[in-house]
C-alpha cells in the first residue's frame, strides 16, 4: 500500500462522525467610516497613508528619483517612469536593486489595512517583496470592512498567486523590538485616490 | 434548607478557622448546616496526578456522606469543581449525578442560591483578591480576562459588602499562583517562582491581606510570604465575610 | 532532542530559573504579548463567535478529512503542483531530499515550518550534504546558536540581544558588543537577501490549505517565505494533513484570528496564497501524517489537531513563561506541545502533561477552542495507566488513597495535621519535601476542624 493509501485509510477509519454545522459566517459589525479606519489601522502597523486627488505629484517625485539613478518600477500607467526596461520578462533576481515599486491593489480592508493584490497586478511575484520601498495605489471606493467581505469579493477568482499586504516587512524577533524592513520593503505607502 | 458542609481535607487539618467561618457564616444566614463527620477528601490529589482510577473509594465515601442534602457547600472552588466534573459511581450513578448537580462553592452559593445582598461584616483593611483558577475558570465565579465578555465577579461582589474593606487592584487580575496540587513539589522551581510573582503583585499594590476562595492557593502564597518574613497575611474569603 | 540530554521538564525548568533576571524578562515580555492579544480580541465585538465559528470549521475538517484531502490533492495537481504523501518524519525527509537530489540542489533556504522542526529535517539534510539556511530572523538566530526554536511564533524569545549580538559578531562579522536590534536586523537583512538571491530551492511551511481550490496560504511578517518562494526554481511546501480548510471563504475566519491571537496584530504583514507555480517553477506539496491519524483515533485528544499554531497558549501559560520553551524538549513547547507530544512518544514526553497547574488560561485564549487543560488532565490518566509513571509515585498514591478513602484511618492519621505534615497530598513520596526549600509549611493548629466540630457541635 502506498503512503497515500495508508494515510487515507487511517483517516477514514479514525475520523469522527460529521457534525452538522451552519456553513454561514455571520457578517460582523462594521466600521462606520471604512476609509478612516483603514488610515488609522495602517498607521498602527507601520504604514503611511496619503490621500491624493491624482498621482501627478507621485509621478513627478518618482521620475526625479529615477533621473537621480534610483531604480523605480511602476506597474500602473498613471505613474510612468522614463527608461523603464523589460523587467516583466526578466529573471526576477534582477529586481534586487529596485528602490521603489508602485503597484495597484484590488481592494483594501479597513479592519486590518491589508491590501489584496494578485499576480496580474504584479507581473513578477517577487516585486512587492524585493523592493526597498513599496507604494500601493488604491481606489478609496475599494475598501471593504472585514476579511469576510474581502473573501466575498475574491469569491472564486482564479489566480496563480495572490497576497494580502498589510504594512511594511517587519520583525520583532530580537527582544520583541520592532524593526521595519526585515527582508522586504522598509516602508509601505498607500495612495488613496478617488 | 438542609446543607451539607464539605470541608476539604487540608482545610480540616490546617485551616480549621476557614471551615469554622464558613459554618458560622452559613448559620448566620439562616441555613441548616450539617457537617458529615465521616468525610475525608474528594480524591482530587490522586486524580490530578493521573490516578483518577484510584478515587473510586473516595467517591463512594463522598456519596455516602453527602446523600440527602438539598445542597452541598464547600469553601473551595477546586474541590467543588473536582466533584462536579469527576464524581461517578459504579454502584449508584444516579446519586453521583444528583450530588454533582447540587454541589456549590461557598461564594456562588451565597450569591446564586441565597442571593445575599448584604452582610453584617466589618474588615477595615486593604485586601487583594486572588482569583483561584478552578473557581474562576472552572466554576466561572468571575469573568476571565482572556474572554471578550462582560465583567462580573461573585467573590468581589461579596467583598464589596464588607464594611471598611478596600480592594486593591492587581497588575495581573487572574494569574495562577502556581500551587497546582502535586505540581507544587514536582515542579518546585516554577511553582515557587509563580508564587513569589503572585505575592509580589499584591504587595506592590498595597494589600495587607490576600484572600481567595481556595485555601490551597493561600497556603502556597502564605508559604512564600512567611519565608520572606512578609507582614502580609492570608485569609480565606469566608473569614473576611464572617468578620466583625 | 540530543541537546536536552534526556532531562525532563522539572530539571530543565529549574535550570532556566537559576537566572532570575532572565525568567522575569521572559515572563514580562510574553505577558506583554498576551496583553496585546487581549486588546486585539477586545476590539472585535464578535470575538467569541469568531472562535466558535473557527472551532466548528475545524471540527468539520476532522470529520471530513478523508474527502477534503483528496479534493485538495486533485485541485492542486490540476493547478500544476506535485503532491507527495509521507506517513512519517523519515518519509517526509526522504521525499524532500529526493526532490532536491533530482534538481541537483544542495544549498537551500527555508522559511518557518514547525512541521520540519517536528521531523528534524535540517539535521537529516545536513547529514545528506544539503545546507539549509533558515530565513525567519528568529529561526536564523537559533540556527546560528545551534539550538531549536523555543517558541513557535517567537523562536528566539529566550535570547537576550547581547547574546544575539555575540552570535552575529561570531558568524556575520558585526562589531564586538553591537547589540542594537535595529543594527543587528539590518545586518541580517543584508545576509539573508544574499541567501534569497543565491539559493535555488526553498522550503516553506503551510498555514492553511484549501480543499475547494488547491491553494495554500503562508503567513509571515518578514516576507521571508515570499522572498524565498518567488526567487527559487523549486518550492517545496510541507504541511501536516490537518492544515486543510474546506473553502476559501473560511480563510476569513482563521486569518482574523491567527495574528490577533499570536501577537495582537490585526493580520500578518503578508498572507500569501499560492495556487500555481510561477512560470518555469516546480512547486511541491508534501502532506505529512507522522502520528496525526493516530491522534485522530483518540476521541479525547483528536481535537488537538485543530491547532492553527498561533502560540497564544504559550504566551498566556504561567508555567511556559517561567520555564522557557526548551524545558519542553519538543519541537512544539507550551500547553499545546504538551498535548501533542505524548502522541508522538508517550514515554519520552510523559512529563509534559504534568508541567501545568491546570489553570485553564490556555483553553480560554485558544482561537479554535481546543480544551487544552482538560486534555492535559486526561493525558495524565493515560500516562499513568500505560505505566509511564514512576513506581515511587504510584506507591505514594496508593498510600494516600488508603488514608483518604477510609474515615477511620484518616481520623487516626490526621489528628490536627500530624499525618498531614508527613504526607500532605502534594508532598507525597518526597523524602526531602521540596515544598520547604523555598516556602514555609503552615503551622499545624491545635485541633482540626473535625475535632473542634465534635467538641462544639458534638453529636
Amino acid at each position: 500500500m502506498s503512503s497515500r493509501e495508508k494515510i487515507l485509510a487511517a483517516i477514514l477509519a479514525n475520523q469522527p462522525a460529521s457534525q452538522p454545522y451552519l456553513d454561514e459566517i455571520k457578517t460582523p459589525e462594521t466600521a462606520a467610516d471604512v476609509v478612516e479606519e483603514f488610515k488609522i489601522v495602517l498607521g498602527t502597523i507601520g504604514g503611511t497613508c496619503c490621500e491624493v486627488a491624482d498621482l501627478n505629484e507621485l509621478s513627478v517625485e518618482l521620475n526625479k528619483k529615477s533621473s537621480a539613478g534610483e531604480r523605480i518600477i511602476s506597474t500602473i500607467p498613471e505613474v510612468a517612469i522614463g527608461g523603464n526596461d523589460n523587467w516583466r520578462e526578466q529573471d526576477p533576481h534582477l529586481l534586487e536593486n529596485v528602490e521603489v515599486a508602485v503597484i495597484r491593489g484590488h481592494f483594501g480592508i479597513s479592519e486590518n489595512s491589508a491590501v489584496w493584490v494578485t499576480e496580474e497586478l504584479l507581473h513578477q511575484r517577487v516585486l512587492p517583496f524585493i523592493c526597498q520601498h513599496l507604494a500601493i495605489v488604491l481606489d478609496k471606493k475599494e475598501i471593504v470592512p472585514t476579511m469576510h467581505h474581502a473573501y466575498e469579493r475574491i469569491a472564486q477568482a482564479e489566480y496563480g498567486f495572490g497576497t494580502f499586504i498589510a504594512g511594511p516587512s517587519k520583525t520583532a524577533d530580537i527582544e520583541q523590538s520592532l524593526v521595519l524592513g526585515a527582508h522586504g520593503p522598509k516602508s509601505l505607502t498607500v495612495y488613496l485616490v478617488g | 434548607m438542609k446543607v451539607g458542609l464539605f470541608v476539604p481535607c487540608y482545610v480540616d487539618q490546617f485551616y480549621p478557622n476557614a471551615a469554622k467561618a464558613s459554618l458560622e457564616l452559613l448559620e448566620k444566614l439562616g441555613v441548616d448546616v450539617h457537617y458529615p463527620l465521616k468525610q475525608t477528601c474528594c480524591g482530587q490529589p490522586m486524580a490530578n496526578s493521573g490516578y483518577e482510577h484510584l478515587t473510586k473509594e473516595c467517591n463512594e465515601l463522598f456519596i455516602d456522606n453527602f446523600s440527602g442534602f438539598d445542597y452541598i457547600v464547600s469553601p473551595s472552588g477546586s474541590c467543588t469543581l473536582h466533584i462536579k466534573e469527576h464524581l461517578h459511581s459504579d454502584k449508584n450513578e444516579n446519586s453521583a449525578t444528583g450530588i454533582r448537580n447540587i454541589v456549590y462553592e461557598l461564594t456562588e452559593f451565597l450569591t446564586d442560591v441565597l442571593k445575599v445582598d448584604k452582610l453584617n461584616s466589618h474588615f477595615p483593611h486593604k485586601v487583594g483578591l486572588h482569583q483561584s483558577c478552578h473557581g474562576q475558570r472552572g466554576l466561572m465565579l468571575s469573568q476571565m480576562t482572556e474572554l471578550n465578555a462582560p465583567y462580573f465577579s461573585k467573590p468581589e461582589f461579596l467583598l464589596k459588602m464588607v464594611d471598611g474593606l478596600e480592594l486593591v487592584d492587581l497588575d495581573r487580575q487572574d494569574e495562577c499562583c502556581g500551587f497546582g496540587g502535586t505540581f507544587c513539589v514536582a515542579e518546585e522551581a516554577v511553582s515557587v517562582k509563580m508564587g513569589q510573582d503572585r505575592v509580589q503583585d499584591h504587595i506592590r499594590n498595597g494589600a495587607e491581606y490576600i484572600t481567595a476562595g481556595d485555601m490551597s492557593c493561600l497556603m502556597h502564597m502564605e508559604g512564600v510570604l512567611n519565608r520572606q518574613k512578609s507582614g502580609v497575611k492570608v485569609l480565606h474569603i469566608a473569614e473576611i465575610l464572617n468578620a466583625g | 532532542m540530543a541537546v536536552f540530554e534526556g532531562k525532563k521538564h522539572p530539571d530543565l525548568a529549574q535550570t532556566f530559573n537559576a537566572d532570575v533576571e532572565r525568567v522575569d524578562w521572559h515572563d514580562e515580555t510574553l505577558w506583554w504579548v498576551r496583553k496585546k492579544r487581549d486588546r486585539a480580541a477586545y476590539n472585535i465585538l464578535d470575538w467569541e463567535l469568531l472562535r466558535n465559528t473557527a472551532s466548528a470549521i475545524k471540527d468539520d475538517v476532522l470529520s471530513n478529512l478523508h474527502s477534503y484531502l483528496q479534493h485538495f490533492e486533485a485541485k492542486a495537481i490540476k493547478n500544476g503542483i506535485t503532491v507527495h504523501w509521507a506517513s512519517d518524519a523519515a518519509e517526509h525527509n526522504q521525499i524532500v531530499h529526493s526532490i532536491l537530489t533530482e534538481s541537483k540542489i544542495s544549498l537551500i533556504n527555508k522559511s518557518k515550518s514547525m512541521l520540519t522542526e517536528e521531523c528534524h529535517l535540517n539535521e537529516f539534510l545536513k547529514k545528506n550534504g544539503v545546507n539549509v539556511i533558515d530565513t525567519d530572523l528568529g529561526e536564523r538566530i537559533v540556527q546560528l546558536a545551534e539550538e531549536p526554536p523555543s517558541h513557535i511564533v517567537l523562536p528566539c524569545i529566550h535570547k537576550k540581544k547581547e547574546e544575539i549580538g555575540e552570535l552575529f559578531h561570531e558568524h556575520l562579522g558585526t562589531p564586538k558588543g553591537e547589540s542594537n536590534p535595529q543594527a543587528l536586523a539590518a545586518v541580517a537583512r543584508t545576509h539573508l537577501r544574499e541567501v534569497f538571491l543565491t539559493r535555488n530551492a526553498v522550503i516553506t511551511g503551510v498555514n492553511f490549505a484549501i480543499a475547494e481550490t488547491g491553494e495554500f496560504v503562508v503567513c509571515t511578517n518578514e516576507g521571508n517565505a515570499d522572498m524565498g518562494a518567488h526567487l527559487a526554481d523549486v518550492h517545496i511546501a510541507c504541511m501536516g494533513i490537518e492544515k486543510i480548510l474546506p473553502k476559501r471563504k473560511h480563510l476569513a475566519v482563521v486569518l482574523r484570528l491567527l495574528a490577533r491571537s499570536a501577537t495582537g496584530q490585526p493580520i500578518t504583514t503578508y498572507s500569501s496564497h499560492f495556487a500555481k507555480p510561477r512560470g518555469g517553477q516546480h512547486m511541491h506539496i508534501v502532506l505529512v501524517d507522522n502520528g496525526r491519524t493516530r491522534q485522530l483515533s483518540r476521541p479525547d485528544f483528536r481535537n488537538s489537531l485543530k491547532c492553527i499554531r498561533c502560540g497564544a497558549c504559550m504566551n498566556t501559560c504561567p508555567v511556559y513563561r517561567r520555564s522557557g520553551g526548551h524545558s519542553y524538549h519538543n519541537a512544539i513547547a507550551g500547553p499545546i506541545g504538551s498535548i501533542l507530544a505524548p502522541n508522538l512518544d508517550m514515554k519520552e514526553y510523559s512529563d509534559l502533561p504534568f508541567a501545568s497547574t491546570l489553570c485553564g488560561s490556555c483553553s480560554n485564549v485558544c482561537p479554535v477552542k481546543i480544551d487544552i487543560h482538560t486534555q492535559l488532565y486526561k493525558w495524565r490518566q493515560v500516562i499513568v495507566k500505560e505505566g509511564y509513571s514512576t513506581k515511587g509515585k504510584s506507591a505514594g498514591m496508593n498510600v494516600m488513597n488508603f488514608t483518604l478513602s477510609s474515615p477511620n484511618v484518616y481520623n487516626m492519621a490526621g489528628k490536627a495535621g500530624r499525618w498531614f505534615l508527613k504526607n500532605v497530598p502534594f508532598a507525597v513520596n518526597n523524602p526531602l519535601n521540596p515544598w520547604s526549600k523555598q516556602r514555609d509549611m503552615p503551622a499545624p493548629p491545635e485541633q482540626s476542624f473535625k475535632e473542634w466540630y465534635k467538641r462544639n457541635r458534638g453529636k
